[in-house]
């Protein structure tokens, strides 16, 4: 029987076969952690009873969720973090540097075929370069820092393929928003889910990352694109021996099977309280809406905020709506301003800040008021996830999420990028 | 072993979110006062209503959501004995099992108890009753290295006495 490629990334590990449902220890190549889950890792750490880093050459601090710090609280657990780091060793990128899921594949050199987990469960974004990455709680975490190892279960997998390309007006948010509502928030739950198909290669790195990230949502371990020209451009290949690893055997075994046509996809938002509760965004027309968020490490990227310049251009932020814009790392913002695009977003009235995960989990920055709609790019529309549990979230692309703000109502974004 | 508590019904895709709004995890690493905020955004004055050896029993998807490790120790540290839920999410039930809080994936389980209902549960033997109703459900034991670990009460008090 063939294998998939989560089966061969085992198998380029462990120099040996597996099979789904098999238990096996697999060396981490690297691990990272944040001001949120960092702290409680340090604790469990020390209740491990571990007193040396096994190699801090492999483990990464971020301070991003609460950053810079809002409060003594926060202030004194990120005081925890950079204290255990110097003792330790272990390279930490501070408040400003950007969101850990997009940092750590920026400055560090990502290999096809590596491990990396990361104490907070979108580590799976880091799949679209080819790789196993998944999230992990902060005991894992320790046990790593202290073995350099750790146990998996080796996932089933879906298969989803992709073709054509898609639209105007319609992004990879889109796509990932119309899986999740067909499979359900716990549909690919345990599973590797695998992207392929000729319309893999129409999509940016960018793209990709947004779709792995939202994997997550519906349960799976993670999710992994293969390897071809556009991965080649952001990854080090210098060592790689078998690209062959990186596309499935064509009788592997799929526990599922998914297939769409990107130029059939339609905008698409995920409604409060649970992001599969997926509609098109024709169907919500008109909704009144108090504030945009353009940002977090799912459409925090240069080609979200330029997507989002090209249609507040046309006509700004509606007067009474706050659109907060946020770039995902410190080099995306320096990008955007190099390039005039943060000029356009100031222009048009957005509100611009230096990268923090903020809105996305409610920490600090544009809380929502009670009775309070947003938009947002984000990934999670939880009940009370931007800080009131009274607000409402609806999840979209930056496209819809930039139309929604020039209209202060929800908007097809096919109506700004009809000629495109 | 033995986990006998009385029951709260809770519904499916329970998410990490409501088990521990993430705000209060930027203010404090003290678990008694995170303690306070459980399940807060799902109903706040449940946390209150909680005694020490409480059974949840749950639906699909529990857990589901951040990878924050705070979510089973907070409800572990509010005095829930156990979990038993139709199934669970993946990083949730790993971390559930690290720190020592029994997590059971029972089909339907939901359907066979009322808020109040007592619950009995026998790790060893894969069987959750509704002392309340004695009807009684099957799961697959652990296998050996989660049970001790579940035994000693975490990851971290096992490696104590296997180290
Ligand atoms: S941006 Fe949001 S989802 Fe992404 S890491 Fe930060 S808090 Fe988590």
């Amino acid at each position: 029987m063939g294998e998939t490629i989560v089966q061969k990334l085992f198998r380029s590990r462990l120099g040996r076969a597996v099979k789904p449902g098999e238990i096996v220890v697999v060396d981490i190549d690297l691990a990272y952690a944040h001001d949120g889950t960092g702290p409680l890792a340090i604790d469990a750490f020390h209740e491990l009873g571990s007193n040396r880093v096994h190699d801090p050459s492999r483990i990464r601090f971020v301070i991003d969720h609460a950053s810079p710090s809002p409060n003594e609280g926060a202030s004194n657990l990120q005081l925890k973090l950079r204290g255990f780091a110097k003792k330790n060793s272990i390279k930490i990128y501070e408040v400003g540097e950007g969101i850990c899921h997009q940092v750590i594949p920026e400055n560090e050199s990502l290999k096809p075929g590596m491990f990396i987990v990361g104490a907070d469960s979108h580590t799976v974004t880091l799949g679209a370069f080819s790789l196993f990455a998944t999230g992990i709680g902060s005991t894992d975490f320790a046990e790593v820092m202290t073995s350099g190892k750790l146990w998996f279960k080796v996932p089933e997998a879906m298969r989803i393929t992709l073709n054509g390309c898609f639209k105007p007006g319609v992004m990879s948010k889109d796509l990932i928003l119309r899986i999740i509502g067909d499979v359900g928030a716990d549909g690919a739950t345990y599973m590797s889910t695998e992207f392929q198909g000729e319309g893999v290669r129409t999509l940016s790195m960018a793209s990709r990352m947004t779709v792995c990230n939202m994997v997550v949502e519906m349960g799976a371990k993670n999710g992994v694109f293969p390897l071809d020209e556009e991965t080649m451009k952001h990854v080090d290949t210098s060592s790689l021996k078998d690209k062959s690893v990186f596309k499935p055997d064509e009788d592997a075994e799929y526990a599922m099977n998914l297939s769409y046509r990107l130029d059939e996809l339609e905008p698409l938002v995920a409604a409060p309280h649970n992001v599969d509760n997926v509609k098109p965004v024709k169907e919500l027309e008109g909704l009144e809406v108090n504030q945009v968020f353009i940002g977090s490490c799912t459409n925090g990227r240069e080609e979200d905020f330029e997507i989002a310049a090209r249609i507040l251009s046309k006509k700004g932020v509606k007067k009474g709506v706050r659109c907060i814009a946020i770039p995902a790392s410190r080099r995306v913002f320096l990008n955007l301003l190099r390039n005039g695009i943060i000029d356009r977003l100031v222009s048009a009235g957005c509100t611009v800040t230096h990268s923090t995960c903020g809105p996305c989990l409610g920490v600090h920055f544009g809380i929502l008021g009670s009775g309070e709609v947003a938009v947002s790019t984000s990934n999670r529309n939880f009940k009370g996830r931007m800080g009131n549990p009274e607000s409402s979230i609806y999840l979209a692309s930056p496209a819809t999420a930039a139309a929604s703000a020039a209209e202060g109502v929800i908007t097809d974004p096919r109506k700004f990028t009809g000629g495109w | 072993m033995i986990i006998r508590g009385r029951v709260w019904v809770l519904g499916d895709h329970i998410n990490t979110d409501v088990i521990i709004p993430a705000k209060y995890k930027f203010r404090t690493g003290d678990f008694k006062e995170l303690a306070k905020h459980v399940f807060e955004d799902l109903d706040p004055t449940l946390a209150s209503k909680i005694s020490k050896g409480d059974i949840i029993i749950a639906g699909r998807n529990f857990g589901m959501g951040s990878s924050r490790e705070h979510a089973p120790r907070v409800i572990k540290e509010a005095g829930i004995s156990a979990i038993v839920a139709c199934s669970f999410a993946r990083i949730f039930f790993r971390n559930a099992i690290n720190v020592g809080l029994p997590v059971i994936e029972v089909k339907e389980v939901n359907k066979s108890f009322k808020q109040g209902d007592v619950a009995m549960i026998d790790l060893e033997k894969g069987i959750v009753r509704n002392e309340t109703t004695m009807i009684e459900m099957k799961f697959s034991p652990y296998p050996d290295f989660i049970m001790n670990v579940m035994k000693a009460g975490g990851l971290a008090a096992y490696r104590k006495t296997h180290l």
